[in-house]
């Protein structure tokens, strides 16, 4: 509070004699995600999502007296492999500390984390940044610390039984707590990072980076200042849910920000919650004492030791950095290069296709199946049809249940000229409604044949010359654009079946004033 | 008394095998004289019919010619901060006055695994915190050898695991399970009369005891002579999955030589001037001295050292102390198990209630100070610097123990154990908890600090007829030798940790 009435003090002056000066937002992230493991960190309990209330649940996750966490093998790997992915330090030795603080779901008081010597420090994520309507552009930010710790169980309220209820199910998860830098400026910045970051932790089966299920947890601190000046007095939002919420959480805290201050307000630093339904951020009630957390290292587990000599391997008591390195699968970047040099294609392509890995699964199944397709062909289907169509229902491409089988086939019909690009849109939606059907069933059943046969094309042509008098005169004038019109009249007559080729030339052909 | 009570684990199992004595007949007698000790106080629960289901399978196991181990059939005492499954473990506190554990502790598996007789479990300070068995919810616990039983004239039986203690030497088991964190086994071992050994920390698994301070708690073992105690410690000890602070390194069974075939000529005896301190009573110095001479005359090599930290000790153990426990007593909210406050109008009031009332002022003491000296301000004055004072007295070990030149070198450490006999329990209470625990830890402390093993023999009576004892300490993991001297001593001295009962006398 002290902090925020002198900087305001110190900053008034300035805004009144000086020229305006430029409003600067600052965003950094703390990730939580949840490392996929069958069992929990320090216990042999279960790991389901969903699982009946309080039913995975170890004594030592209940902090029945006498109990002590065992330490796991599994999710030390995945940490591990994760600090490399993503450029860290992994520290010759780590440890563990209790961090204190009463809450209901949290059995044992303390929760087990790494404060002094943390798994891994000094990474860093270079990721693209798609704006829609902007260009392109990569951009980093440093990561300090990747720490192991538990997860807390969950308090659920009963307002009408005024009754707390507590579920330990998810107490005692193993979770990778990702510090980052405040290097990012917007609101798509941070959902940027954030995708990149799924990505990575899905290639290497680290994290489920399920937002809906709470596997990945996205806090975002945000401050404002003006050029030249310190950092700004900053908030925290918390419970942001979807990539989509990252980036509209952060924008309107940005908004919220500039005008509490051009209001002549100040900004406090608190906890806000997203509220999704009505896109805001709101200050949580909770009083916001200071917590002291009177970490202490937790006596029970002994410091976390790991072998970094190049070329050693894991033994039942030492991890092998070196050994785990080599499990690291091809990470998103190296994805969009070797796209960019195999296939010939542009970054933007390459971008979209790696942030869709079902699309760019789908594209390299069917590139490799169907050789005598132009790539563009694919990639453009792929993103133009396929994706759009997603987009337009609002759901993501993994959901939409088409295989990649029958995207070949219909590649292969377009490809044939079987059909058309409307029909090759319209297979997709029934493909989408009716998953078991085949193509060419489709094809017939819903007559989706693309009309190619001269005199029916001719035919067509005629009845839309006679129907579009106007557009005629006009080509012939040499508008050659009102070719269009009358061959989106034969498209209408034919219910968008002819083909288009075919019809322009014939168009090009009937309307040539030789020909008269 | 019965007979049977002055022989040793290894007697007692034999006569099983030959059919002399029978494990139920030997569990029935100790729980019937475990009722008539009640006076003691030496359990705060008997357990009779898993006793006896214990003793009768132990039975059928001799008569098949199948014992499962030098302890099967043996009666023992489990100390209440031991979790054992389906039997309350209370740590004598209000705060888990109806916890029933659902699991035991690697100790108790072990120890039925091996065929023993769990009998009961044992009072204790609440929470272990204390160094004379007087701050229990189920009241004091008696020392045996008191003169008068009556008001405040008894002894206590020093702490925090008194009853076990006081079990072992009243011959109502043959051995008992204890904890040791400054001296809580070797303290009431020291006053009752019997041995009471603290292992080498992580050789015997901490799952399932309930913590005081868990970089300094040991599983501790009572019996009335050494090879008893190794008899007990050959069967709990060893890596266990579920303490990942115990040793790695297998265990190897100790193998005490006969008294007759043990050669003191190599062995190289440290008395550490520093324990020679204020409060030692004339009696104490007199037999640390005599032992002293004893052990040169047969050929040890003696010689005073030095572990120049020892004062400093008190201070660490202290600061150390009530931080873990305001650590380790967070999880007593009233939530998942424990006590609970009627009052449910919001989560902090039922917290605080039920911390309040769940707990004794020594445990609250405890919790307030350890959490001021863990705030972030105090953390590095205290705690860090603790844990940097901890580091310079472990070192003090090592030097005698590891020092590379020969000369400085020295096996084994021989101090008092305690400063007097068993105080009077009218004396002991008039003190705070911080001064009886400041005393009476003086000398058993640093080797929780150390992770040193340490052994408590009784040496002879004093003047008033009370049980003086000494420490002895080794290396870490050096059982093997510190038992052997222990065991040699043991035959010199010819301490009978049963000579207080006139009953016993009357039926030698």
């Amino acid at each position: 509070m002290h902090y925020s009435i002198i900087r305001r003090l110190a900053t008034q002056p300035k805004l009144a004699n000086a020229p305006k000066k430029k409003w600067k937002s600052v965003v950094g992230l703390e990730v939580h995600a949840q490392i996929a493991s069958a069992s929990k960190l320090f216990s042999g309990s279960g790991t389901s999502f969903g699982a009946p209330l309080n039913s995975s649940v170890a004594y030592f996750d209940a902090s029945i007296p006498g109990t002590l966490p065992v330490l796991n093998r599994k999710c030390v790997e995945s940490g591990i492999k994760t600090s490399l992915a993503l450029g860290c330090r992994v520290n010759e030795v780590s440890m563990f500390d209790r961090k204190h603080y009463f809450y209901a779901d949290l059995p044992n008081g303390y929760q087990i984390t790494q404060q002094r010597a943390a798994l891994a420090n000094d990474g860093k994520m270079t990721f693209p940044v798609i704006t829609p309507g902007k260009k392109v552009y990569y951009k980093t930010a440093k990561l300090l610390q990747l720490q192991l710790e538990q997860d807390s169980g969950k308090s659920l309220h009963d307002d009408y039984l005024k009754r707390s209820l507590v579920d330990l199910n998810r107490a005692g998860l193993p979770l990778m707590e990702l510090v980052f830098a405040p290097d990012l400026e917007t609101g798509e910045e941070a959902a940027s990072l954030v995708k990149e970051l799924i990505l990575i932790l899905r290639r290497l089966q680290t994290c489920s980076c399920k937002m809906e299920e709470g596997a990945l947890r996205v806090d975002a601190n945000i401050s404002i200042h003006q050029e030249g000046d310190p950092l700004g007095v900053r908030t925290e939002v918390k419970n942001i849910g979807s990539v989509r919420s990252i980036s509209q959480a952060i924008t309107y805290e940005i908004n919220r920000q500039l005008e509490t201050v051009t209001n002549g307000g100040v900004i406090t630093n608190e906890t806000r919650n997203w509220d999704a339904e009505n896109r805001r951020t709101v200050a949580m009630r909770d009083k916001e004492v200071l917590q002291d957390y009177r970490f202490m290292p937790e006596p029970n587990l002994p410091p976390l030791h790991v072998n970094l000599k190049p070329g050693s391997i894991s033994t039942e008591d030492l991890l092998s950095v070196a050994a785990l390195s080599e499990e690291i699968p091809e990470l998103p970047e190296d994805t969009r290069q070797r796209l960019l040099e195999q296939y010939n294609l542009n970054a933007e392509t390459a971008i979209i296709l790696v942030n869709e890995p079902i699309l760019l699964d789908h594209f390299l199944s069917i590139t490799r199946s169907l050789t005598e397709l132009p790539k563009r062909v694919i990639y453009n289907f792929l993103i133009n049809d396929l994706l759009t169509y997603c987009n337009k229902l609002n759901i993501d491409v993994e959901d939409c249940s088409i295989k990649a089988n029958d995207l070949k086939d219909i590649l292969i019909s377009l490809h044939d000229e079987l059909i058309n690009l409307q029909a090759a849109r319209q297979l997709i939606e029934l493909l989408h409604k009716n998953p078991e059907a085949k193509v060419n069933e489709l094809i017939e059943l819903h007559n989706l044949q693309q009309i190619c046969s001269p005199d029916e094309i001719e035919n067509l042509c005629q009845l839309a010359i006679a129907n579009q008098a106007k557009a005629v005169q006009q080509y012939q004038k040499g508008k050659t654009k009102s070719l269009f019109a009358i061959a989106g009249e034969v498209a209408k007559l034919s219910s968008q079946k002819a083909n288009m080729k075919l019809v322009v030339q014939c168009l090009e052909k009937l309307l040539k004033p030789t020909n008269k | 008394m019965r007979r049977h009570l002055q022989w040793s684990i290894k007697q007692l199992t034999a006569s099983y095998s030959d059919g002399q004595l029978s494990p139920r007949r030997v569990t029935e007698e100790a729980l019937q004289d475990a009722l008539r000790w009640k006076t003691l106080n030496a359990f705060v629960r008997l357990t009779p019919e898993q006793a006896a289901k214990q003793a009768q399978e132990s039975e059928q196991r001799y008569k098949q010619g199948q014992p499962t181990s030098d302890i099967d059939g043996v009666t023992i005492a489990i100390k209440d901060n031991f979790c054992t499954k389906d039997v309350h473990t209370t740590c004598a506190s209000r705060m888990l006055q109806d916890f029933v554990p659902p699991y035991d502790a690697t100790v108790c598996s072990r120890l039925k695994q091996a065929g023993a007789v769990v009998l009961g479990k044992t009072n204790m300070d609440q929470f272990a915190m204390g160094a004379g068995t007087v701050d229990s919810l189920y009241g004091p616990t008696k020392n045996i050898w008191s003169e008068d039983f009556d008001k405040d004239r008894w002894r206590i039986a020093g702490g925090s695991s008194g009853g076990s203690a006081s079990a072992v030497a009243a011959g109502l088991c043959y051995a008992a399970i204890g904890s040791d964190t400054g001296g809580s086994t070797r303290n009431p071992a020291s006053y009752c009369g019997v041995v009471g050994l603290k292992p080498t920390y992580g050789l015997v698994s901490r799952h399932g005891l309930i913590p005081l301070v868990n970089s300094m708690d040991v599983p501790g073992i009572f019996a009335r002579s050494v090879s008893d105690c190794v008899a007990v410690l050959n069967t709990v000890a060893g890596q266990d999955q579920l303490d990942s602070t115990t040793i790695r390194k297998p265990f190897t069974r100790l193998n005490l030589p006969e008294v007759g075939q043990i050669d003191l000529s190599t062995v190289r005896i440290g008395i550490p001037k520093e324990y020679h301190c204020h409060g030692l009573s004339a009696e104490v110095l007199e037999t640390w001295s005599k032992v002293a001479d004893l052990l040169e005359c047969s050929g040890a090599s003696v010689r005073q050292v030095s572990l120049p930290n020892t004062a400093s000790s008190i201070f660490v153990y202290s600061i150390l102390n009530q931080c873990e426990v305001a650590s380790n007593m967070a999880r007593y909210d009233g939530i998942e198990y424990g006590h609970r406050a009627s009052n449910e109008r919001s989560t902090e009031q039922l917290y605080a209630l039920s911390r309040a009332e769940g707990f004794n002022e020594v445990v609250k003491t405890r919790i307030l100070t350890g959490n001021f000296l863990l705030l972030k301000k105090n953390y590095d004055h205290y705690f860090e610097k603790a844990l940097r004072v901890r580091r310079l007295i472990a070192e003090d070990f090592a030097k005698v123990f590891d020092s590379s030149a020969q000369e400085e070198r020295v096996d084994i450490l021989l101090t008092p154990t305690t400063l007097t006999e068993a105080p009077l329990y009218k004396d002991f209470a008039s003190l705070t908890n911080r001064d009886q625990c400041a005393v009476q830890d003086f000398c058993t402390q640093p080797a929780n600090m150390a992770g040193i093993p340490a052994v408590s023999i009784p040496i002879r009576l004093s003047r008033a007829g009370l049980p003086l004892s000494l420490q002895l300490m080794s290396n870490s993991l050096n059982e093997q030798l510190l038992l052997t001297v222990a065991r040699w001593i043991e035959a010199q001295v010819e301490f009978d940790s049963l000579e207080h009962t006139q009953e016993y006398k009357a039926s030698l």
